[in-house]
């Protein structure tokens, strides 16, 4: 190999994590009320990173009633104050984002490239837009009643808003759930996955530093347990949830017949469509963004590659060719296109869905490469052969796995691409803008990708159709989940 | 890419004289009209997507061992230019010297791959370097504009290579590209190529430029570079140097995946050479990041690469020193040219 | 199928021996003499599904009562195969109704208003039956609840004015969001006001391009059986409304359940019956409308758009920008 690429690894003495962390109940870090603890684990390296409280039942009481105690105040405030608060909050996010990029490189498993130059802009990025609108509102919801946008009260918050996030994106889910929250009034109490709780609990930090009241962010690490004790609080206005489908459902169900009004962010089984036409170089890095970005841990992934019959040699075997040149291993490394599994229960998820591949009878493909000795890895993978019956072309795999089918006609790919419970995420590439057009309207999924996969922006509404769950984030639709409407 | 190009014969065009090369073209090129829908069928480039993949390889962090070999690999690139009204043979012999011996406290040092300058000079550089293995490459055809009759820059390229010149940075016609006459651009690059054979049959290397910045688009230039490659060039170039937009990492990452693509269809390779405003080593190894995870590391040699510079080489040199001492550089521990 | 019509016919006619007393305590009351009354012509009331009127599969109908208890008619009282083969005509009508232009659903929803409108006598008659109003108030239900239609008929190529548009994101890409109907909606109707509550939930569903299955007032279903007969002469598609007769629990639970419904409006089902179903409808995450917690709806007040976006996913395209 003539150029290879030394270690480049950013600094960790940038982040200095403390040993433990207690709940951010009310302002405080505090223990839990039964003492339990939980580590956290960096997934490239098996470190334990540090021990974190982990929230019960009675904890949830308690943060609900700190969120409820801090409610009446928050939502008085006038907006534009309100507003200050989150504008404050993106600028420490900014100020502080290499800080917390190594973090979540650390947390997560995922590469810093991603963390630095993805996640952590975003993050600010989401305050900075909420912050504007706190003082906006009554322009944000329309047709509530003639005239609305300028006369007429501000639409009113909800309560207290019990929140469940994912550990593939913490911060950033974290700041899609609680920058529209607080911009609306509400008060949050928020459960990061248990994977990954230690941008949230650095986060509490910043509501610290940008002198933000006490109860009005409550932060609760813990397991599933505790995310249902949230979700059946009584005093819980609102649920915002993004994770699996299964999860989903079962939120569905206890809050049915509640007050409480809920956001579902639920799986994915994106199909990335590219017809003949398309313009194959971007197309093959759309493909790899599509599915290969964050590890696949990504529910809008596009993990199925729809391909027209006629060109499946030619863009396969430039995916291939692309898929070699992946660098897989230390996430702190700014080389690293592709991190570790995040956990070893995902790994092995993805191992079994893999396997279940193989058996089902498609040839599976990876490009050599190294994975480290100690972690959980799992190299870029593809499929190709695969069925719509199989088991990896209808299951969410949720890992760095894609794969490939092919179909003849525009028809034949919008059917496929629409033949699946989920509803999230669709891409397309091809050069002809009303093939385009016409391919969007067809599918059935919140997000349309055409000639590019994987965009996300504060102004953008984000989520699904059918199982992918109900409710959008982002942009002024992201408001409406949290306003009495 | 479904239209037939009938394969030719691996290996390089260097050295081997025009024989057989004339079978590349067949049907393609067999008239305009089929050499339009050709280079019309070529895959489309989404401008958008290709500037991210170049900006995301921008972000690739070269370090310690591996900076230390693309500084050198990058200088053993450098077509070390001067195109001014006012090149003198002093300045031209001044520049040989730098290119022969870049960093006279450093043996070490790579020399450049070759000086290029007007065809006037290439009697002056050819005998500067006499014996040092850097070669002379000449602009012709009327450079930079190109509005020259064919007759012009066909003259203009012989006396180069009379004059000794090892390799010729030809310019298109951009406008017979822009009116869509891609035919006639076609055969003068042919007529130039031909132009470039000496006496004993040997001939000079060709490289095409196509002078990116007014092309404009990127599906301009991914025709081009097809129709360039087609009609016979060794390198395909950016630019002159001399317009507003010269060499950008996008564009040439685009031509990297032309002559990736070219290669796997023809067997022939082809090189690439980005010139103008190329002036930092950190845009440098940018642009060998590209190279390498674009068209690979066959094209890691100043025989398929090369970076068309000036100010270039010494910002090479003071991060030269920097990382061999420890100690950041300044202007006054390079030799001005 | 000959049996079960043979039984339908059996409960036919014991409906028509109540009648047939009636008009016996009437002649008692007539002199001989007189010229015989008139005898009506009573109407068989039907299910609507997929532009068709078939009685129940299941054979079964329930008697219908004024809000005197005085019988009206024989109800069908659909059964969960009724419920779903008002699914599949409903999935089946779902390419064509939300691929139609939104001018083109809003004239034919404007045409519902026309056909409701020469029929006002006919539909104040059965709401005045129906929920107890004097002919003046029912009167005045049946023109709102014309006029619900009008209203609209106006929106649907307005909404995705008003709830959709570009989003300035920050990068060189096109970005626009558009509301797309959900798809196959469920609709308990609100079991107090049979005509005007009807309307004001049947017609945003599919204003917005999305496909209905109506399970009428349990108690009161038949001015929603006769706008079925409206529906079917306006232009509205074959199985874009479903329309189904019978008790709300037991319809309920199928469509529900139903993997392929999309969207569940509760508005005429109690709170447990609610809460039950929506636990239901959480198997393929449903979209589901809660019923009012404070009581009946105020059916003549301005209804907004809230009905509309219910039923409304947001699609979010995005495109680069580049030459």
């Amino acid at each position: 190999m003539a150029f290879a690429y030394a270690p480049a690894p950013e600094s960790r003495a940038i982040v200095d994590i403390a040993p433990s962390y207690g709940l951010f109940i009310d302002g405080e870090f505090t223990e839990s009320a039964d003492g339990r603890v939980f580590k956290s684990v960096s997934p490239s390296s098996e470190e334990v990173l540090a021990e974190v409280a982990r929230a019960g039942e009675r904890d949830v009481d308690r943060a609900v009633k700190a969120a409820r105690r801090a409610f009446a105040t928050w939502s008085a405030l006038p907006g534009a104050e309100r507003g200050k608060y989150l504008f404050r909050i993106a600028r420490i996010l900014q100020e502080r984002s290499r800080e917390l990029a190594v973090l979540e490189s650390l947390d997560n498993g995922k590469p810093i490239r991603e963390t630095r130059d993805f996640d952590l802009p975003t993050v600010a990025a989401h305050f900075f837009y909420y912050a504007g609108w706190a003082d906006k509102l009554k322009y944000a919801v329309t047709g509530r009643s003639p005239m609305s946008g300028t006369s007429g009260p501000d639409p009113k918050p909800l309560g207290v808003a019990g929140q469940v996030i994912p550990w593939n994106f913490p911060l950033l889910m974290l700041a899609w759930k609680v920058a529209p929250a607080l911009a609306t009034g509400n008060t949050v109490v928020l459960k990061p996955a248990e994977t990954t709780p230690l941008s949230a609990l650095f986060f509490a930090d910043v509501c610290r530093q940008a002198g933000l009241p006490r109860g009005v962010v409550n932060i609760l690490p813990g397991y599933g347990d505790a995310g249902a004790a949230l979700v059946a609080h009584e005093d819980v206005d609102k649920v915002a949830f993004t994770g699996s489908t299964e999860v989903g459902r079962s939120i569905a169900r206890a809050v049915a017949g509640t007050r409480k009004k809920v956001t579902l962010e639920l799986g994915g089984k994106a199909a990335n469509i590219v017809f003949d036409d398309a313009p194959i170089d971007q197309a093959v890095e759309g493909v790899v963004k599509g599915i290969f970005f964050n590890q696949g841990h990504v529910c809008s992934a596009g993990s199925r590659l729809l391909v027209q019959e006629s060109i499946q040699d030619e863009l396969l075997d430039a995916l291939k060719r692309r898929m070699s040149t992946l660098r897989v291993g230390d996430p702190l490394d700014k080389n690293t296109d592709i991190g570790a599994i995040n956990s070893p229960e995902q790994l092995a998820r993805i191992t079994e869905l893999a396997a279940a591949g193989e058996a089902e009878g498609a040839e599976r493909w990876a490009p050599a490469c190294e994975l480290p000795s100690s972690g959980y890895w799992f190299a870029p993978t593809l499929f190709t052969g695969v069925s719509q019956a199989h088991r990896i072309a209808r299951e969410e795999i949720f890992g760095p796995v894609l794969s490939v089918l092919t179909f003849r006609t525009p028809a034949e790919a919008v059917e496929k691409a629409n033949n699946t419970p989920y509803g999230l995420s669709a891409g397309i590439w091809t050069e002809k803008g009303s093939r385009i057009l016409s391919v969007a309207n067809k599918l059935r999924a919140g997000v349309v990708w055409a000639n590019t996969f994987n965009q996300f922006d504060p102004t953008s509404p984000f989520g699904g159709y059918k199982e992918s769950g109900y409710g959008r984030e982002g942009g002024r639709h992201g408001l409406e989940a949290y306003l009495d409407v | 890419m479904d239209t037939e190009v009938s394969a030719r014969a691996a290996g390089p065009r260097a050295g081997g004289g025009a024989t057989g090369w004339e079978g590349v073209t067949g049907s393609v090129t067999g008239s305009d009209a089929a050499l339009k829908r050709f280079l019309h069928g070529l895959p489309g480039v989404d401008a958008v997507g290709l500037e991210e993949r170049a900006a995301v390889l921008g972000t690739r962090s070269i370090k310690t061992s591996a900076k230390a070999y693309a500084i050198d690999l990058a200088i053993s690139m450098i077509d070390l230019t001067t195109l001014e009204g006012a090149d003198t043979p002093g300045k031209v012999r001044t520049l040989c010297a730098k290119g022969m011996r870049p960093d006279p406290g450093d043996r070490a040092v790579p020399q450049v791959a070759a000086i290029c300058v007007y065809p006037d000079m290439v009697a002056v550089a050819k005998d500067a370097l006499k014996g040092s293995g850097v070669q002379v490459a000449s602009v012709a055809t009327a450079f930079p504009s190109g509005r020259a009759a064919l007759e012009v820059k066909l003259a203009d390229t012989r006396a180069a290579v009379a004059a000794g010149a090892d390799e010729i940075d030809m310019v298109i016609d951009r406008g017979a590209f822009l009116a869509g006459r891609y035919l006639e651009v076609f055969e003068q690059i042919q007529a130039v190529g031909e132009a470039c054979v000496r006496p004993d049959s040997s001939r000079a290397h060709l490289k095409v430029i196509f002078e990116n910045g007014e092309l404009a688009t990127y599906d301009n230039i991914r025709r081009c570079s097809w129709l360039a490659m087609l009609a016979g060039a060794d390198f395909i170039k950016t630019s002159t140097g001399k317009v507003a937009v010269n060499a950008t990492p996008a564009g040439t990452l685009l031509m990297l995946e032309a002559v990736r693509d070219f290669r796997r269809m023809t067997g022939v390779q082809v090189g690439v050479k980005p010139a103008g405003g190329i002036r930092t080593a950190k845009d440098a190894v940018k642009y060998l990041v590209l190279v390498n995870e674009t068209a690979g590391e066959d094209w890691l040699s100043p025989q398929w690469f090369r970076f068309g510079a000036s100010s270039l080489l010494n910002d090479l040199l003071m991060q030269r020193q920097k990382l061999a001492t420890g100690r950041y550089s300044g202007p006054d521990y390079v030799t001005v040219d | 199928m000959s049996d079960k019509s043979s039984k339908q016919e059996k409960r036919g006619g014991k409906a028509a021996r109540a009648e047939d007393a009636e008009q016996a305590d009437a002649v008692v009351e007539t002199p001989v003499a007189a010229a015989p009354t008139r005898l009506s012509v009573f109407k068989t009331y039907k299910l609507y599904v997929g532009g068709k009127f078939p009685r129940s599969e299941s054979g079964r109908v329930y008697e219908v009562t004024d809000s005197t208890d005085k019988w009206l008619a024989n109800a069908p009282q659909a059964s969960r195969k009724d419920a779903r083969d008002a699914v599949v005509a409903a999935r089946k009508a779902v390419p064509g109704w939300s691929g139609a232009t939104a001018y083109n659903r809003g004239q034919v929803l404007y045409r519902v208003a026309e056909m409701l409108e020469g029929r006002r006598e006919q539909f104040a008659r059965e709401v005045a039956d129906a929920e107890g109003l004097t002919p003046d108030e029912a009167a005045a239900v049946v023109d709102a609840a014309v006029d619900r239609w009008v209203w609209y008929a106006g929106w649907t190529d307005k909404i995705a004015q008003v709830v959709g548009g570009a989003n300035p994101v920050a990068g060189p890409f096109f970005n626009l969001s558009t509301p797309e109907p959900t798809g196959v909606v469920a609709v308990l109707a609100p079991q107090e006001s049979s005509l005007l509550g009807l309307v004001s939930v049947v017609a945003p569903v599919i204003a917005t391009g999305n496909t209905a299955v109506v399970v009428a007032s349990q108690r009161a279903p038949l001015p929603a059986l006769s706008l079925s007969e409206v529906l079917a002469t306006s232009d509205v598609p074959a199985g874009v409304v479903n329309v189904l007769s019978g008790f709300t629990a037991e319809l309920g639970a199928p469509l529900a359940a139903h993997l392929d419904v999309n969207g569940l409006d509760l508005t005429g089902a109690d709170a447990e019956l609610a809460r039950e179903l929506e636990i239901s409808a959480a198997e393929n995450l449903k979209r589901v409308r809660r019923p009012s917690a404070a009581g009946p709806e105020d059916w003549q007040a301005d209804p907004g758009v809230e009905r509309l976006t219910a039923w409304l996913e947001t699609k979010t395209v995005w495109h680069p920008i580049g030459v």
